[in-house]
């Protein structure tokens, strides 16, 4: 699977990759609505976004949120009635939701913010995907 | 998906469909949580008309419970009985019903003249009903007369049109009518979330407390799943009408079909309570993986698991029933919310049950719960410690419409009553009903379900029953009222209360008859001894009723509130409050309707209502002093052996609270001694909470009171001036 991987050492804090990811999605230059978020910290930064894990494909009420065939989280936003579990029950607290987005979002591995990332903090990756832990699929 | 042995032919069904009447109507948004009106289905003269919601309704009824028990009153009069056509059954969500950002917010009400009691119930139940009845276009439904062939009623929030349909091939019984309306009225696989049923089954036909079944598909297991509407006999009342199905349909749910005010506000507090769940349910009640049940061994841990008809507070075989074993029946780590986003996710399920007894044997079914009180009633009160045997009976309870509540307290009734004597193999068809009895007791509730033998007498409920015992077996009337676990003609819910005064006055003084959910106290009373006074005990009586009756009021389930608790509520001046939760519930409240309350408005909002309905049930011919009566086993011992099993207990309250010399004494002067202090004690209880409510000392709301909360509608007054004589 596709997967955003982080080298928070490398991070200098720019908010580069935010402004990038706002943008594209949002079309707008808005923190608050990226997908990934650069946290100052008192040693560095930390950078969070989604793993892929998939933890919160159990926990959607409507399965809104499924893997992609090249093993992608993604949100189907026509289903989604916006009940924000994913985003309580998220483990790294990668689902995200902003003002004025009805909405939760995620990091989909698109790669944008790994462009605009001047000191190569950002990388796409291939990764094993995760067992997945329980999918209730009797009788089909 | 369940397997059946003999499916049904849904092409046979349909083929029996006739429409007799049809109503089209215009699709209205809802409007920050109200839509501003209200639908009548009259299924004797096939009516169907919209009535409106002005703003006085809101302002004074705010939805709900309250909007339920308006249309009651105008529906009935004070001569009418549950079986009255003019009885209404009357559903809403309320203006917080539906959200989906936070949890427990698609619950809905039910009330309706009662069959058990003859005043009005009010009985709130999880499943999309409510919320889906708002988004079609009607803040509440109401529906009465009595139909001259059984019928359906269809919502389609879709299209704007309502018909009643003459049905007469769908089975009756819940897990079947559930199933086959789905497949009827959804288009396709992904449309059958939007279909939901309220049904009852067979059993509602034959007893007086029939449930209604609320249902809710679950996409995952491909099964219409339900919840109940337990309290009160409304499935008795569904089933009298002939109805065998409510059913609405609505497809365009999405994250603000409330067209709240605010919604940002609502998703920030959704997402921290989200949060508070994940952190914490693990180590506190554990809701997500065993739902209520984890409370069996923690009320058998404090003596107050009831066992053996309420005898008792534990048993030494509560070890086979505990949330343990029930945590490794239930399928884990599937959303088990009953409306869409509660992280609670309490509604736990058994996959792949097989039954083994009654008319679906051998089908492989998904069997809901059982929750805490069906465990507790059908597991220790009944004495069958058996999780099989609580399993299948709740799925049968269910799928006849039968509530588990009353079911159990019943059987556990009768069992004492077959161990004193009072019925013998001669009366009960051959049966042993002894405690403990699982195979026999499994049996009466079949017979229940055919509306045959000594099972369809146990239909009767335990008031009835007391009656009839004592009327044609010669009980002793004493030992029946003693022992029959009923307050205004509602069975008890599972918890012994004679340790706790305050509990006591939970249950006697709840206004639809012996139910916790107005407030439970045992552990702020009997455990942590936070309220030792009267007074103390009254302000518990006052708030916490109050408090709970506006989860019903908006459209809310309870459990989210204290079911979960922010890791340093502790540390707050009012830990049983969970004040962060209320704040929460203020803000949503808030945020839905675009006006700022505050906590003690949702108080008030409470009272209204709660004296309200007081008065209806003086007006039913009930709501005094005496109908707050309760038997004596929640009370004290009512046998020595009782008093033995706590005598340390008795003799140390007896010596130390009351100054009674013990020594000498036998156990039948101390458990009589014991007995007149306590029922002295609980009607100074009831003086005191009369008086904090602002009732008279005979339990009527006062006229000043009434005025006060600006209920004094004309015929409220009526009501109250006929019994103040003016």
């Amino acid at each position: 699977m596709r997967v955003l991987i982080r080298k928070e050492e490398l991070c200098d804090g720019c908010g580069a990759c935010e402004r990038a990811c706002s943008s594209t999605w949002f079309k707008e230059e808005n923190r608050e609505k990226s997908r990934i978020r650069m946290t100052v910290e008192t040693n560095g930064y930390s950078l969070n976004a989604c793993t892929q894990c998939g933890e919160c494909i159990n926990m959607c009420p409507v399965e809104a949120l499924s893997r992609d065939k090249l093993g992608i989280v993604r949100l189907n936003e026509k289903v989604c009635v916006g009940c924000l579990n994913c985003v309580g029950f998220c483990p790294s607290l990668s689902m995200f939701t902003a003002p004025g987005v009805g909405k939760p979002f995620k990091c989909i591995a698109c790669g944008i913010c790994v462009k605009a990332c001047p000191t190569g903090a950002l990388s796409i990756e291939e990764q094993p995907e995760p067992i997945e832990k329980i999918f209730y699929r009797r009788h089909q | 998906m369940n397997i059946y042995q003999n499916p049904y032919d849904i092409e046979n069904i349909k083929a029996g469909h006739k429409v007799i009447a049809e109503f089209d109507y215009d699709l209205k948004e809802v409007e920050r949580g109200y839509v501003g009106r209200t639908l009548s289905i009259n299924v004797g003269d096939n009516t169907i008309k919209a009535k409106p919601v002005d703003e006085e309704m809101k302002q004074k009824f705010t939805g709900g419970r309250g909007f339920c028990m308006k249309l009651l009153w105008d529906a009935v009069t004070a001569e009418t009985k549950w079986d009255s056509p003019e009885n209404a059954l009357c559903i809403a969500a309320g203006p917080m019903g539906g959200v989906t950002q936070y949890s427990g917010m698609g619950k809905s009400i039910v009330t309706s003249i009662s069959p058990l009691t003859g005043i009005p119930i009010d009985s709130n139940v999880g499943g999309y009903f409510g919320p889906y009845l708002k988004f079609s276009g009607w803040d509440a439904i109401e529906v009465s007369g009595i139909a001259e062939k059984e019928v359906i009623v269809f919502i389609n929030g879709d299209e704007g049109k309502i018909q009643i349909i003459e049905a007469p091939e769908e089975d009756v019984n819940t897990h079947l009518i559930a199933e086959q309306m789905v497949e009827i009225f959804a288009e396709s696989e992904k449309g059958k979330k939007a279909i939901c049923t309220v049904s009852s089954g067979k059993g509602a036909r034959h007893s007086f407390y029939g449930c209604l079944n609320f249902s809710f598909y679950d996409r995952r297991r491909k099964v219409a799943r339900i919840k109940q509407a337990g309290r009160g006999g409304t499935g008795t009342v569904l089933a009298h009408k002939k109805i065998k199905a409510l059913v609405c349909k609505f497809s365009g749910l999405n994250e603000d079909s409330n067209n709240v005010a605010d919604l940002d506000r609502i998703k920030e507090v959704g997402a921290k309570f989200n949060r508070e769940l994940f952190e914490l349910d693990d180590h506190q009640c554990d809701m997500r993986h065993v739902g209520t049940v984890h409370l069996v061994e923690l009320m058998d841990e404090y003596d107050l698991l009831p066992t053996l008809n309420y005898k008792f507070g534990r048993h030494e075989k509560t070890k086979y029933i505990t949330s343990h074993v029930f945590r490794e029946m239930f399928t884990q780590g599937i959303p088990d919310g009953c409306w869409y986003g509660c992280s609670m996710a309490c509604a736990k399920v058994i996959d792949d049950y097989k039954l083994q007894t009654g008319p679906y044997k051998g089908d492989v079914i998904s069997v809901d719960g059982p929750e805490y009180e069906t465990a507790a009633a059908f597991g220790a009160n009944m004495g069958v410690f058996d999780p099989n045997f609580i399993a299948e009976a709740n799925f049968y309870c269910d799928t006849y419409g039968l509530d588990t509540i009353s079911w159990g307290t019943t059987m556990s009734f009768v069992m004492e009553c077959y161990e004193n004597g009072i019925l013998n193999p001669e009366i009960t068809g051959g049966y042993d009903l002894s405690f403990g009895r699982g195979e026999e007791a499994m049996e009466m509730l079949h017979q229940l379900g055919r509306g045959e033998g000594f099972g369809k007498v146990i239909g009767l409920g335990i008031r009835r029953l007391k009656k009839l015992f004592v009327d044609e077996y010669g009980a002793d009337p004493g030992f029946v009222n003693d022992i029959g676990m009923e307050c205004k003609g509602m069975e008890y819910s599972e918890y012994v209360t004679k340790e706790s005064l305050a509990m006591q006055g939970g249950y006697g003084l709840a206004l639809k008859g012996a139910q916790h959910d107005e407030a439970w106290l045992i552990f702020m009373d009997m455990v942590n001894k936070q309220i030792p006074t009267f007074e103390d005990k009254a302000e518990a009586l006052h708030y916490f009723p109050m408090w709970r009756t506006w989860f019903g009021l908006v459209g809310l389930c309870k459990l989210p509130w204290n079911d979960v608790e922010p890791a340093d509520n502790g540390e707050t001046d009012e830990p049983a409050k969970v004040p962060e939760h209320v704040q929460n519930y203020v803000d949503i409240l808030s945020s839905v309707t675009g006006k700022e309350y505050t906590k003690e408005e949702l108080i008030l909002m409470s009272e209204r209502i709660y004296n309200f309905q007081r008065v209806f049930n003086l007006r039913m011919g009930s709501g005094t002093r005496e109908g707050d009566r309760i038997p004596y086993r929640s009370v004290g011992p009512v046998t020595n052996e009782e008093y033995e099993s706590r005598a340390d207990r008795y003799d140390k309250q007896l010596k130390e609270e009351y100054h009674f010399e013990t020594e000498g004494k036998s156990t039948t002067e101390k458990r009589e001694k014991l007995r007149e202090i306590r029922e002295d004690n609980y009607q100074k209880l009831c003086d005191a909470v009369y008086k904090r409510r602002g009732w008279d000392d005979n339990g009527v709301p006062t006229i000043a009171k009434i005025k006060e909360l600006g209920m004094d509608f004309p015929e409220v007054l009526e009501v109250l001036n006929a019994y103040y004589g003016s």
